[in-house]
């Protein structure tokens, strides 16, 4: 018999068990660059005196502070949609280097039926791009698997010490409609 | 309507650069094992190793241009019981000036920025970057909403940026303008990954 998803159990969405998991993995530092599909995490983020929610200007600068949050022996996560990837790559180039450990939430655009052009181009590099800087992807397709692959991730990042990032795709978002 | 386009040298400001960097970068310090302390790349990573002999207490960077003020905020959120200061150059800085609004909303008030301006890329042969012409980056500390700024450009401002590094009223930020001379020689280990590990290591033996 398998152990039920953590929401059937207790009745909470998936951001919601998403956010207590990255709790109980150690994560104090929530940085983002707002988006609708990490809505709920922020809130919750922002609303917890016990950690630092940082909003930033661009998602790169989120990369250096968790690579900043790691040599003050605390752990992040970086919440970004899958255009902010691009603008990461040359900031990877230090996670890479240092061996500084990395998890992102990626909220994808420009994938499973999608209706904006604009979000193809790098919604379709957003995995090549990753991957070429050194960093594991994993998708979450279904709120049933979010919080076993986020689970997951954690463990490769903070005990594994490699960099992840979780893809959530439009196929467990939904597609905006245009 | 006739668009006239003036040369970017006519934007070229008529300012005081006289500090050495090798003498005033020190004398505002002080003992940098006060300090935890991210460097940027290129003269002020040559800075910040020759101050510290490339010590446990620093970590600087050769590449990654634009990270130095994101990654002292997210070590100064780390650390709130220590003072960080970040060692960059004002062409380092241009590349991300957003992390300057970051900061001033988080507010940490143990992390100084420390902007050694020589108005040059100096790595790269000395090419003049904006501030030798019209921008002011104390002003944009202060319009991005950093509380307490201080511009530093002979030896009476000396005193005045030891203290701002230094205060309980931070962050703060302090803008070094120095000659367009050569950082100190210093041969640092250039690999990251020794490098994080024996600033970690410093850290949770302290």
């Amino acid at each position: 018999m398998t152990a039920p998803a953590r929401g059937q159990v207790t009745g909470a969405t998936w951001q919601e068990e998403t956010y207590e998991l990255l709790k109980e993995h150690g994560v104090s530092q929530f940085t983002y660059v707002p988006d609708a599909g990490h809505k709920r995490i922020i809130e919750l983020a922002q609303d917890d005196p016990t950690v630092h929610a940082v909003t930033l200007t661009t998602e790169e600068e989120g990369v250096a502070v968790l690579a900043g949050a790691d040599l003050g022996l605390e752990r992040g996560v970086l919440l970004l949609q899958s255009s902010g990837v691009g603008n990461c790559i040359n900031f990877l180039s230090l996670v890479k280097i240092a061996r500084f450990p990395m998890l992102m939430l990626v909220s994808m655009r420009g994938d499973f039926g999608e209706g904006n052009p604009w979000q193809f181009p790098m919604g379709q590099a957003v995995e090549p791009v990753l991957r070429v800087m050194g960093v594991n992807t994993l998708r979450a397709d279904g709120p049933e698997e979010v919080t076993a692959v986020v689970d997951a991730a954690s463990t490769m990042v903070f005990q594994g010490g490699e960099s992840v990032a979780v893809l959530l795709t439009q196929r467990l978002l939904g597609a905006k409609k245009f | 309507m006739v668009v006239v386009q003036a040369s970017p040298e006519a934007r070229l400001r008529q300012l005081t650069f006289e500090l050495d960097r090798r003498e005033v970068i020190p004398s505002i310090v002080g003992d940098h094992r006060d300090f935890l302390i991210v460097s940027g790349l290129a003269g002020s990573s040559k800075d910040v190793a020759s101050l510290t002999d490339d010590g446990t207490n620093a970590f600087t960077m050769a590449g990654a241009m634009g990270a130095a003020v994101s990654m002292g905020l997210g070590l100064a959120l780390a650390q709130p019981d220590r003072r960080i200061l970040v060692v960059t150059g004002e062409g380092e800085l241009l590349m991300n000036l957003g992390a300057l609004a970051t900061v001033a909303v988080m507010s940490p008030n143990n992390l100084a920025i420390l902007c050694v301006d020589n108005g040059h890329y100096g790595e790269t042969g000395y090419q003049r970057t904006p501030t030798s012409f019209c921008t002011d980056l104390e002003a944009v500390a202060a319009g991005s909403g950093i509380r307490r700024t201080v511009l530093v450009e002979d030896e009476d401002g000396v005193p005045l940026g030891a203290s701002a590094i230094r205060g309980d009223d931070g962050p703060s930020f302090v803008l070094l303008r120095v000659k367009p001379t050569e950082p100190p020689a210093f041969s640092r280990n250039l690999h990251g990954h020794e490098c994080r590990a024996r600033f970690r290591n410093a850290l949770l033996s302290s």
